[in-house]
């Protein structure tokens, strides 16, 4: 892959846009989803304030401001990518920047669901169609001529008749004096000069010369930097502290206690404030902390998971979806299906440990950090700081990984905090210890699956789900089934099994849970998939043609398809090992196939991946390739290394010796396909990762005869 | 404290600091080269290795009195404009995903083509094993040593 247009273009930071002469953003009108183009002056007459996507000057320069976090995934890229193909302007004369934490201007800002393109990318077409047509006609004005014998390019609105042309600078005030145009055309995918090219990523210079800024770069005059002693248990009091050893470390400045909120935890710690980040680690180690842990259970993941198996199989649970009535059916079937699959905690071990800079100036508070919500945290910060929310200046830098981590509320509300205290600006760095082992963790959920299948066909499946539910995080109410409990199941296997249910069993542990890739996708998609596949083996059938058989629409048939014709499934031999899987999530839909064989050790060498992800309408195939590939990588550390132990109260994994991540060594050969349609775009940074394991498993299988129905396994003790 | 003379990136820094700080905090807080990441503290994941004497070292592991006097490269030191081989070859293949690890990646690529012009797989594995990217850009990473090695070795 070649990318076009190599940029050496220095990042430029543009903190104050002044002399702006067009300026287009969105009204959000309260409860419809439809939003309406307005200009910059007219924003007082809605009450709004408008800083928005666009911003051309009177040189021409034009700014785009990506609103969405940049933690690997690409919307860095995508939105300018986006907007300046539409807008007809070279993305590598446009400056990029972040937009500040904002709903008002930029509506929804949480990084999260694989949202960014999906969820943007209709009402950002239709703005920067709009700004160009505003462009064309204040040029057709101006020349005298039809504004249908005009067109746009390159930062630039030519007459085509006579070839004269302006640029975008020179248009700018009197495209401002225009109405923003009720409609406006967008273009046909076969148009497209941007959108659907592989445009090296304007990121990717800054990360390889080491100039990109990530949080825990970030720096600002007179900061400060703290680490937190914290309580191992999580929810310990702090019963007494003696900081006499700590306030002699040379640079350390202060040591007081920091109280923040984890859900409705509170969460001590003793902060040490100090001149660098080493005098505040030491600090750190000569504090003297007693604890007091009384007063609450201590986790032990051998007793959760204990009592998970039991409650599936003495509760039937809240009825998330039900179709037809297996119960009868299976009742009275002699050779039912009934298996229990198990997956564990799991961190989200981001490369870049949390941190975040604060500073605190009395009536207003100034954030700059790796976040995925900035929105949400001014939202939180005004809330819980008591400042006004026009007061809470939310920066996002670039991320070092988030996973949904860092979409969390804690570490920027301790910030605050300690940045008050402290009485300056102040970065609050976690130790890799810290990341690990105080959470929210990645809920383990364990399956009960039950199954009947008679000459072939599905009769009756009964999918029971036992875990902790985030959703209560959000408010949901604890006799409300879980909201995701079909998250990873291909909604159209509905078309065609008859009898089918699924079911969540409460499930509470104090243990803090929290957003990880592709969420429950995550752990549904290795139990549903890995039973799809026992059902079709229990039936006689190929799995990828019982998929087949079960997933009748027209895009399901293409991927399967496509799976099958690249992997040469069709030609694969019995016992081969080969093993495929299928899932939905975020509305886009991926099938993978996997063969793995045995090496000299017994070892499982999982020989190649393929995967083909059908999102609809995308922005940039080398990026969707690359969210496919690093989700696998994701898949395969989760599914044969990870897992977050508890053991009397304490998180067991502190650091990567023990919570091993794949390595270069360890990587199989994946090849990605993108389907090419022009449906609804499906999100593309999480997708690629819940169909990984199972299709792994269905190949162990394959192979061996050996069923795996618990994660994490060792390849090397199938 | 102690007032030790860093070398970094052929300038020289006289700094101030307890002997025992590891070399990363001097180059991140002291120095100010923010290229050069932490991440595990522990010399797990490579994201913080620098070159030291012309050898890729874990730079969280090495305490700063044990790097006076000696020569450090950091990702800074490697080009002005993204203009070493690996990085461009880094660019061409587009590695990065959230970046994080890559300074790391890169400095310990470019100490492998110093050491073999034309690895192999097997080679690579070696070198690289030691370094974590949680996006998984592993592939990425093989693919542009091999790019870089390619125009390393055409420049003679």
């Amino acid at each position: 892959m070649e990318p076009k247009d190599i940029s050496r273009r220095k990042f430029i930071r543009v903190t104050g846009l002044s002399a702006t002469a067009l300026t287009l953003g969105f009204y959000f009108s309260g409860e419809s989803k439809a939003s309406t183009i307005i200009k910059g002056e007219d924003a007082e007459n809605y009450g709004v304030s408008l800083n928005s996507w666009i911003h051309i000057d009177t040189n021409g320069k034009v700014t785009i401001v990506s609103h969405r976090a940049e933690m690997g995934q690409g919307a860095y890229q995508a939105i300018p990518q986006m907007i300046a193909e539409e807008l007809e302007v070279n993305l590598d004369e446009v400056n990029i920047i972040f937009g500040k934490g904002d709903t008002v201007k930029y509506g929804n800002q949480i990084t999260g669901g694989s949202s960014t393109v999906r969820g943007t990318y209709k009402n950002l077409s239709k703005l920067s169609a709009s700004a160009r047509e505003m462009l064309i006609t204040a040029a057709a004005n101006k020349w005298s001529v039809p504004a249908a014998e005009c067109y746009a390019e390159a930062g630039h609105v030519i007459h085509r008749p006579s070839g004269k042309k302006m640029h975008y600078g020179e248009l700018v005030v009197d495209a401002s004096k225009l109405e923003a145009p009720k409609n406006v055309q967008l273009k046909k995918i076969e148009d497209y000069k941007l959108v659907r090219k592989p445009l090296a990523r304007q990121d990717t210079p800054l990360k390889t010369n080491g100039t990109a800024v990530f949080g825990i770069d970030k720096t600002l005059p007179g900061m400060l930097y703290a680490m937190v002693e914290r309580n191992p248990r999580l929810r310990g009091k702090v019963k007494s502290y003696d900081d006499t050893a700590a306030l002699k470390v040379p640079g350390v400045k202060k040591v007081f206690k920091v109280t923040m909120k984890v859900f409705d935890t509170d969460r001590e710690g003793i902060a040490v404030v100090a001149e660098s980040t080493w005098a505040a680690m030491q600090g750190r180690k000569a504090l003297k902390v007693v604890w007091d842990d009384a007063g609450f259970d201590y986790v032990n993941t051998e007793d959760i998971y204990k009592k998970m198996k039991a409650e599936l199989q003495s509760k039937e649970g809240l009825s998330a979806k039900k179709q037809g009535d297996p119960d009868p059916i299976l009742a009275q079937q002699k050779n039912k299906l009934d298996v229990v699959y198990e997956t564990p905690y799991q961190a989200h071990a981001c490369m870049e440990p949390l941190n975040c800079i604060a500073h605190h100036k009395g009536d207003s508070i100034e954030i700059w950090g790796p976040i995925q919500a900035p929105d949400w945290v001014q939202g939180d910060i005004s809330q819980k700081m008591g400042v006004k929310k026009e007061n809470v200046i939310v920066n996002m830098t670039f991320l070092g990984g988030g996973f949904g981590r860092k979409a969390f509320l804690d570490y920027t509300h301790e910030a605050c905090l300690i940045s008050k205290e402290a009485g300056a600006p102040v970065q609050v760095i976690w130790t890799r210890e810290d990341d690990m082992t105080q959470g929210p963790f990645r809920p383990g959920v364990s399956y009960r699956a039950e199954g009947a299948v008679n000459n072939g066909e599905i009769s009756a499946i009964k999918f029971r789900l036992c875990g902790q539910n985030i959703g209560h995080w959000m408010g949901s109410k604890k006799d409300v089934p879980n909201d995701s409990v079909l998250e990873g199941f291909q909604p159209h296997y509905f078309d065609s099994i008859k009898n089918i249910s699924f079911s969540d069993v409460p499930f509470e542990t104090p243990i803090p849970i929290m957003w990880w890739r592709s969420v429950y996708a995550s752990t549904n998609g290795f139990a549903y998939e890995s039973f799809m596949d026992e059902l079709a083996i229990a039936a006689g059938k190929d799995p990828l043609a019982f998929r087949k058989q079960y997933l009748k629409s027209d895009r399901c048939q293409k991927i399967l398809d496509k799976v099958e014709q690249v992997s040469g499934w069709k030609n694969r031999k019995p016992k081969q090992g080969y093993g495929v899987a299928i899932t939905e999530c975020f509305s886009s839909t991926v099938a993978q196939v996997v063969k793995v064989s045995k090496d000299a050790t017994g070892k499982i060498k999982i020989d190649k991946v393929w995967a083909v992800i059908d999102c609809g309408w995308y922005v940039n195939p080398d990026t969707v390739r690359a969210q496919v590939e690093g989700s696998i990588v994701m898949a395969l550390g989760a599914a044969t290394n990870h897992e977050i132990h508890f053991k009397d109260g304490l998180t067991v994994e502190k650091n990567f010796n023990t919570y091993r991540m794949p390595k270069i060594n360890e990587i199989p050969p994946i090849e990605v396909f993108i389907m090419d349609n022009n449906e609804d775009a499906g999100g593309v940074g999480e997708p690629g990762l819940p169909p990984f394991t199972p299709a792994l498993t269905n190949a162990i299988y394959d192979l061996t005869g050996k069923r795996i129905r618990k994660l994490p396994f060792d390849l090397a003790k199938v | 404290m102690a007032k030790i003379t860093l070398k970094v990136n052929k300038k020289e820094h006289t700094i101030d600091a307890d002997p025992q700080m590891p070399l990363l905090w001097a180059i991140r807080d002291i120095v100010g080269l923010k290229g050069t990441k932490y991440g595990c503290g522990v010399a797990q994941c490579g994201a913080c290795t620098v070159h030291m004497e012309g050898q890729p070292v874990r730079s969280c592991s090495i305490p700063v009195i044990g790097a006076a006097n000696k020569s450090i490269t950091t990702i800074e030191g490697l080009s002005d404009d993204n203009s070493h081989p690996v990085q461009a070859a880094w660019i061409e293949e587009q590695v990065p995903q959230c970046g994080y690890c890559q300074s790391g990646q890169i400095m310990a690529a470019v100490a492998l083509l110093q050491k073999k012009t034309s690895p192999t797989d097997a080679d690579i594995d070696a070198a690289m094993q030691g370094h974590i990217c949680r996006c998984g850009t592993y592939p990425r990473i093989r693919e542009a040593i091999k790019k870089a090695s390619k125009k390393m070795t055409a420049k003679g």
